[in-house]
Formats: structure tokens, sequence, C-alpha cells
């Protein structure tokens, strides 16, 4: 043990009196490749990680008990929180977990909004993905490449709803807004913008470099069979060779009328989850293209019609009385579902992204559980990093793409 | 006579429930003719209940036998992921947790929910032998509603401080912490004794302190950075929205009465 005197000072990290030689390192939680708030307790060998101890929880909210007391309408905007790279994925989820316990369906026009901003954010997430996974392997260029067009997706979401991060641009039983004048002639424009970029940026700089192959290829590989065993989910289970993808598998809102392809990668590694990145991206824009002809044939309703739990329209509620009867129980009230439980998953950027509601008819839920991807993902590093040299450790949290709003909730 | 507060809930509650409400049920169907049909089969008698709610198949299995009701649906049933695993509090009503384990099946994509009730002291079995994804589920768990986990590799609290007291998703811990929870970071860097010296912690983000000179200023009556505050100074300023308005002092006697 450490014998801590004015000469010899009190080190907290170090442990210099073991038999085996192996040392401890405290890695975040401030450190800049950490994304965010981990604190990776690090036990090495030389430059050979023997043991790692991923400790969480710096970010932790308590969301989990914020929505056990909140209505179901006021906990929307807190999943923003969640996972704030792609927030409305977040609300996506979660209003799809109510929608299923009530028993309601959003009307068309809400569905090809909500898939139009689900791949945007997809996309939004992804460019976030590449620019830091870049940057922290040494990439700097790709960064800023990516961070501009995020901008771009930044700028659409912005008109939309106001917002750039979070979004909160779903509501229970449809969306809340119309598109504006001339967005779907910039999304459009967007998508040719994505496609060209991936193409001629981000693989050109990436997918042959030299640097960034010897930096990725067979770094953090991971099994399919412990994929699954690890809970993995998205592109962390399909970089493994598991063909998974829940909008095709359990299909939602309009994504069993789309055409688009769930690429797979079996090499396991870092590389191969990088390809599958790009691939999506390209995949998602494939997505947009094929909602703003399906976008327009839709009939102009964006909230589902259930007096029970939804408000009425606004001309509705200012013009007819029960109508705002209906609104004035639901805003000071809340809305009451049926008693019972459901858990929703759907396929965010990160994985799969489920929320587990139970409900005893109350206005509040009695348990609300968010199954986040990146939390998993985050236990994973214990398994994964053994054995990898201390330079790999940064690429292999930059594979995982974990953010810390998901994994402490 | 003071109001009653209910100790075991202390969760936000409905303040008007129409008196002849009646709750209606989510429709649970029968497995029965349906593709879950063989999982319930290949559970065979540790099946306690079994029924379809929104496209998921519920099972309610014994707590004791939740290890070997998981092993039968990874090996024969080929469910080969935990997505998920966590427990609700029913400590008030039943004096038992529920804890539940989401079970998904890759190859056929269908998704299981293995349920049991936990009477409140008793540890259930860790299942991480089989899905290492509960490793970090289960501290989970242990950390958020003190339930123990036997055979666990590594039980310690996960987003909680290791020398945190209370579970905070039990329906007694209250929203915004316990005693314990409010006066954490005094305690743990000053010691008790400074409880008094640094005061409760303020939560009111809007709070304006007159007093301060430090951190807020008067308009039309600024002083120097940190001058003592002088109640009897007379702020000579015709009009003015805000310098005029004591905030700390309640003057609207009508918000009074309605709290």
């Amino acid at each position: 043990m450490q014998v801590p005197n004015k000469l010899t000072p009190f080190f907290e990290n170090l442990n210099f009196e073991r038999d085996d030689n192996t040392m401890v390192i405290n890695f975040g939680p401030q450190h800049p490749s950490a994304h965010g708030q981990l604190r990776l307790v690090l036990e090495l060998d030389g430059e050979q990680v023997v043991k790692a101890y991923p400790d969480i929880g710096y970010l932790h909210r308590g969301i989990e008990k914020m929505a056990e007391n909140m209505t179901y309408n006021e906990f929307l905007p807190t999943t923003d929180r969640l996972d704030y790279i792609a927030s409305t994925s977040n609300n996506y989820a979660y209003a799809l977990a109510v929608e299923k316990l009530l028993d309601i369906e959003a009307p068309r026009r809400a569905q090809a909004i909500r898939t139009m901003l689900l791949e945007l954010n997809r996309i939004i997430s992804h460019l976030f993905f590449i620019a830091t996974h870049a940057l922290d392997v040494g990439a700097m260029s790709v960064f800023l490449y990516a961070f501009r067009e995020r901008e771009f997706a930044m700028d659409l979401m912005e008109d939309y709803c106001g917002a750039r991060l979070t979004h909160s641009a779903v509501r229970i039983g449809g969306v809340p807004l119309d598109l504006p004048a001339n967005w779907l002639e910039n999304l459009a424009a967007f998508c040719d913008k994505v496609d060209y970029e991936v193409e001629h940026t981000y693989e050109a700089l990436l997918t042959e470099n030299r640097i960034w192959k010897m930096r990725l290829e067979d770094v953090g590989v991971i099994s399919a069979e412990d994929a699954l065993n690890w809970g993995c989910t998205g592109p962390m289970l399909r970089g493994s060779g598991v063909k998974w993808d829940i909008r095709k598998e359990e299909p939602y809102e309009l994504y069993s009328e789309l055409d688009f392809d769930i690429p797979v990668s079996d090499r396991c590694d870092s590389y191969g989850r990088y390809r599958l990145y790009m691939e999506e991206m390209k995949q998602s824009t494939r997505i947009l293209r094929q909602l703003i002809p399906l976008y327009k044939e839709t009939e102009p309703q964006l909230m589902a019609h259930a007096p029970q739990y939804i408000s009425a329209p606004k001309e509705e509620i200012m013009t007819q009385n029960y109508a705002l009867m209906q609104h004035f129980v639901l805003v000071t009230q809340g809305m009451r579902p049926p008693r019972g439980e459901v858990y929703v998953p759907t396929e965010s950027p990160k994985g799969e992204l489920g929320f587990y509601i139970k409900s005893e008819g109350d206005p509040y839920a009695y348990r609300l559980k968010c199954r986040a991807p990146s939390f998993f993902h985050t236990g994973l590093l214990q398994k994964l990093l053994v054995g990898t040299y201390l330079a790999d450790v940064v690429t292999i949290i930059g594979t995982t793409n974990i953010v810390f709003g998901e994994v402490d909730r | 006579m003071r109001k009653y507060v209910p100790k075991d809930n202390v969760q936000k509650k409905a303040y008007y429930t129409d008196r002849f409400h009646v709750v209606p049920r989510v429709p649970r169907e029968k497995v029965i003719d349906t593709h879950f049909e063989a999982t319930v089969f290949n559970l065979g008698d540790y099946v306690k209940d079994s029924y379809i709610e929104i496209g998921q198949l519920v099972v309610h299995i014994d707590a004791s036998e939740n290890f070997a009701v998981l092993k039968i649906l990874k090996e024969q049933c080929g469910y080969t992921q935990c997505s998920e695993q966590s427990a609700v509090d029913y400590l008030a009503k039943d004096g038992e947790f529920e804890l539940f384990w989401q079970m998904l099946n890759v190859n056929e994509a269908k998704r299981v929910r293995v349920v049991c009730r936990l009477k409140e002291g008793l540890a259930i079995e860790s299942v991480e032998p089989l899905f290492k994804s509960a490793n970090f589920a289960e501290r989970e768990m242990f950390d958020m509603f003190g339930i123990k986990v036997n055979n666990h590799p590594f039980l310690k609290r996960i987003l909680m401080p290791d020398d945190w007291e209370g579970h905070p998703l039990l329906k007694t811990y209250p929203l915004f912490g316990d005693e314990f929870a409010s006066w954490y970071e005094v305690d743990k860097i000053f010691g008790k004794e400074y409880r008094d010296i640094i005061g409760p912690e303020n939560r009111d983000p809007g709070k304006i302190d007159i007093e301060d000179t430090k951190r807020f200023s008067r308009v039309g009556y600024e002083v120097p950075f940190g001058t003592e505050y002088n109640a009897d100074e007379e702020v000579d300023i015709a009009y003015s929205e805000t310098a005029l308005v004591n905030y700390n002092k309640k003057t609207s006697k009508q918000l009074d009465e309605r709290r």
C-alpha cells in the first residue's frame, strides 16, 4: 500500500507496489474522447488493457423517476434529453409506446412526416458519429466537413420545429405541425448533398486511407454470438453479421411500404462498422426521396382523432364548446390510458430504443423503463477492451457510438 | 388535524378522479393458435399464466425459477438476446416487486416478456451466465430498487455514487430526494457540521436575493460590487418596472390566499 508523506504524496491513479506490474489509470470523465461523462478504469500491463471497468452515472438525472411524476404529454420534451444527438428518435419511441398503449394510430400525413424526421435524425446522428470518430482517431478535416452537412440537416429541423437539438417534434397521436413551404425542396437538395458528400468526401477521405485502415481494421472485434449475448443492437449487431433491423423486422410507420436495404458487415471490427454507417446514410437518403411523393398524396390531418386522449385541433377548440371542455380536462388532468403494460422497440440511430410503460390507469405512468442501446454498448466495453492496446481504446469507444444522455438517463 | 399523506407511495397522484371512473384494461389475447404456442409448450410447468398483450407474449413464472426458464428460452426456443430487465415497485400494494425480462428471438422476430413477483427482502438469481447484458441491467436494478441478485459477479451501484443511501426508483423515495440526498455534497465535502453555515441548496433558479449585491444589481440603484445592503437608503426613481418592487416580500394577498 502507499504510505503518503510530504515527499511521496498520495497518487490516486497509480498502484506502485504490485507483483504483476500492472498500472491502473483513469480514463475520463473529463477526457475529450470519452464522449461525454464516461469514466473508464483501465488496468494496464505495459500498454495492453488487462481489465476495463466502465464507471457511469455522471449524467444521471432520474428521467425514469421524473416519468412517474409527470403526465404523459408533460414527459415528452424530457425524452429529448436522452439521446440528445437525435432527439426526435426518442420523442418518437416514447410517443409510439403510448400510442400502442392507447391503441390509436397517427394519421397518414403524420406518419410520413415522422418517418422523414426519423431518417433525417438518423443522418444527423451518423454524421455526428463519423465526425467525432474520425476526430478521435486523428482525422480533423472529416470532422469539419461532416459538421458542415450536419448543420444543413439541423437547419431543416429548425425550419420544421424551431429547435436544433431538443426537437420535441413529435406528439402522442401525431405531429404538431405540417411541413413549412419549400421544406420538401430543401430536403431533396439536402439528400443530393449528403449523397455527394458521403461518396466524394468522407469515403474518399477515409475508406482507402492507410492510417484510417491501420487504426480501425481488426480493432474492437466482436463475434455475432457475443454481440447478441451482450445486448448489442443497431450497427453494433449488424456490424457482426446479424441482419437485424427493427424497421424491417417489426415495421412501424411507413417503413413497410418503403424500399430500402439493410447493410450488414461480417468483418466484426470497427472498420466494418464504419462502412455500415456510411451505407446507412445512403439508405436514409433513399428512404427520404421515396417519402416526398408519399407525403404529397396524403390528407392534411395531423393528429389522430381520439377525443378521450388527444385534444381536438385548435380550430375546433376555439369554436366548439365540447372540444374546449375536453381540452381543458386533458391539459389540467392529463390523459388516462387503460391499465396494462407495453414494450415498444424502435430502431434509433444507435440501436434498439424501447420504452416499457406500465400503466395503472392514472394520468401518471406507474413505471417507465427506457431501454437505451448505449447503456448496453457501454457494458460491452468490459469485454471489448480487454486485450487491446491503450491507443485503441479511443477507437473502440468511438465505434460503439455511445451517448451519455441515454446511458445515464 | 394535519392532512394525511401516505408514506408508502409519495409519487404524484391525480388531484381529481371521477368517482364513477372505471379503468379499462388493455385486451389480453389467448396464446393458443399463435406463433408463440411452441414457446409456452416448451416452458411446460414453469408457466403460471400466459397471454399476449399488445403483440408480445407475457409469461408469468415463479421467482425462484427465473434462471431455468431463461435457460430454456435461450437454448430451446432461440431467444438469444435479453433486451432489458428491470423491476416495478408494488411494495405499497402487495409488498412485492414485479420483475420482468424482455427477451428477443432475432431469427423469428418474436418477443417474450417473462414476469415474476418477488417478495420484499428476497433475492433473485442472476441470469448473467446466460446473458451478459444482464450484468449492467441487474446492477441498475439493484441500484434503483435495492433488489439483491445472487451470484452476480460484481453487484455494485452503477448510476448513483457508491456511498449513496436509499434506492431512487422506490415509490417511497421522493422525487426531489430525501434528507440524505439534499445534504450529500455538503456532508461529503465539508462535513455535517457545515450544514448550518452553508445552508440548504436553493433549487429555485428564478430566486432573486435583493440583499446580495455580488450577484444581483437593482436597476437604477447600482452599488459597487459587494457593498452591504442598506434598506434605509432611499431610492429616488420616478418610475421603474423593477427597482421599486421587493421580490422577496409577497405583496399579493390574493396569491397567498390561494396557496
